[in-house]
């Protein structure tokens, strides 16, 4: 695994006993000795950190930043006062989707853009390719760690070992998807309520060389809430139960935001890159749609075809056991006509087809 | 350290098999269940079944992965175990014991010859 890139936190995961694997080109934990199902119900139930420092952190500055970022992403980015943050899609012209990111405006003209790891080259040309005048782009992958700190008592732990700017302000309340800066283990941090994972939580950004410090003091801060650090295996299970998208599964070049089930994210009273083909897309209604599926009798995977009378009429995107739902639960392509709750349709496990019913998603929304 | 249990004998792809009389009970190791992580199901013949020695007759899923189980032994199956279809953590809480999977009455006791001791398959899995 030479040509893998490895965070600051590397020796952190392997010294908690991690189990390293590639991911997106990167040596990242899939799960540590207790495992992902416990991994898993520790967010739902307490707290849990996860490295994330492989995804990128792209900044855009300047008096153009926040309208060349409105620009770029299909939800509103204009009307984000400073300290908020929203997810949305990078799309091409096409109407199809490039990425989903989270942009931050930390500043009236500065704004973070956090894309994913395994994109992160091909956002920077595409994000190059469609700049605006007045705003610079930096891409500070290199330099930014990130840590997530997730789970109903994140709240509590984080406030622990941060001190905020704002004297005034808290992390107990700080909005959702909120963003400050501040100090948090003694590091220079932004910090953000975001996250993916379902529960509550946190996103702390840190400098790449320190990130060991406020990831160790969070870890002791935790321990009488019985924090565990989280695997990218249990982050999967924990985003697919919220029925959050994957890039690569459920979206990508060939997907468009109106079947993938994210038209929420596509603010199309305003111009951006890709909004007349999404416009046209939504006009002309999807032919397929994402669905939520329970399969009864076996554990759906990536690719496996979806069947309905004996014929293949989709593909499963992305499936899992969910710990918390306690099923056996998949998100899928099928034709529309097929995307209704209830719909009984089967899923092909190793050449049996195994039934499997359109459910209402999320899979699992947290209580409030 | 993983659990390598000396009566037993073992495949190169993680099965055990422990013989009595005429029939076979048959697991994954120790060491298969702590690579494949949580296991979520389990698939099984039915009761009559016969299986072949190397050949696949279920499967064990993880949160992470499908993994084929293959026949360490050649038989008709006599028992499958119910327990751990429906309750499929008994893999990683007692693989060895209340996590087995299937009993088979053996068709061909020369086949057990060709399994490795516990020493063999310790040396197979590095420890």
């Amino acid at each position: 695994m030479s040509d893998l890139l490895r965070t600051p936190l590397y020796d952190e995961h392997v010294a908690l006993g991690g189990k390293m694997v590639p991911f997106a080109g990167w040596e990242m934990p899939i799960q540590y000795p207790t495992g992902i199902v416990a991994e898993h119900r520790t967010v739902r139930g307490a707290v849990g950190v996860f490295d994330l420092s492989h995804m990128g952190e792209l900044w855009f500055r300047g008096d153009g930043a926040l309208a060349a970022v409105d620009r770029l992403v299909s939800s509103d980015i204009a009307g984000l006062e400073v300290g908020q943050a929203r997810y949305g899609l990078l799309t091409n012209e096409r109407g199809t989707i490039v990425d989903d990111v989270i942009s931050y405006r930390t500043a009236p003209h500065e704004v973070l853009m956090v894309v994913n790891a395994s994109n992160r080259e091909k956002d920077v040309a595409h994000v190059t390719a469609h700049l605006g005048p007045g705003v610079e782009l930096e891409d500070a992958s290199g330099e930014t760690a990130l840590i997530a700190v997730q789970g109903p008592r994140a709240a509590v732990v984080l406030s622990t070992v941060t001190d905020l700017e704002d004297r005034d302000a808290s992390i107990e309340r700080l909005p959702g998807f909120g963003v400050t800066s501040g100090r948090v283990g003694g590091v220079r941090a932004t910090v953000a309520r975001t996250g993916y994972t379902g529960e509550d939580g946190f996103e702390v950004f840190v400098p790449w060389e320190r990130a060991a410090g406020p990831w160790s003091r969070l870890l002791a801060a935790g321990a009488s809430a019985a924090i565990r650090p989280i695997g990218l295996g249990a982050r999967d299970t924990l985003r697919l139960e919220a029925r959050f998208s994957l890039y690569g599964n459920e979206i990508d070049e060939t997907t468009d935001p109106i079947e993938a089930g994210l038209a929420w994210t596509c603010h199309l009273d305003k111009d951006f890159v890709g909004r007349d083909a999404i416009l046209a897309k939504k006009q002309a209604g999807p032919s397929r749609r994402i669905v939520g599926l329970v399969v009864e009798g076996g554990v759906a995977r990536h690719g496996f075809p979806v069947v309905s009378k004996g014929e293949v009429v989709g593909a499963v995107t992305s499936g899992t056991f969910g710990p918390t739902v306690e099923k056996n639960i998949a998100l899928a392509y099928v034709p529309t006509a097929l995307s209704k709750v209830g719909t009984a349709l089967a899923v092909r496990i190793r050449d049996r087809d195994v039934p499997a019913t359109v459910v209402r998603t999320p899979f699992y929304r947290r209580s409030t | 350290m993983t659990d390598v249990p000396q009566d037993l004998k073992y495949t190169k792809e993680h099965e055990w098999v422990r013989v009595d009389g005429d029939v076979a009970t048959v697991g994954i190791t120790h060491y298969a269940q702590d690579q494949l992580g949580d296991v979520v199901f389990v698939e099984l013949p039915e009761k009559g079944a016969s299986v072949r020695q190397h050949s696949s007759f279920g499967v064990v899923e993880s949160v992470k992965a499908a993994s084929d189980v293959y026949a360490p032994v050649s038989g008709e199956v006599v028992e499958r175990n119910v327990k751990v279809i429906e309750s499929p953590e008994l893999v990683n809480k007692a693989p060895y014991a209340e996590g087995w999977l299937l009993r088979v009455r053996l068709s061909d006791r020369s086949e057990l010859g060709g399994l490795l001791s516990a020493g063999d398959y310790k040396g197979h899995i590095g420890e």
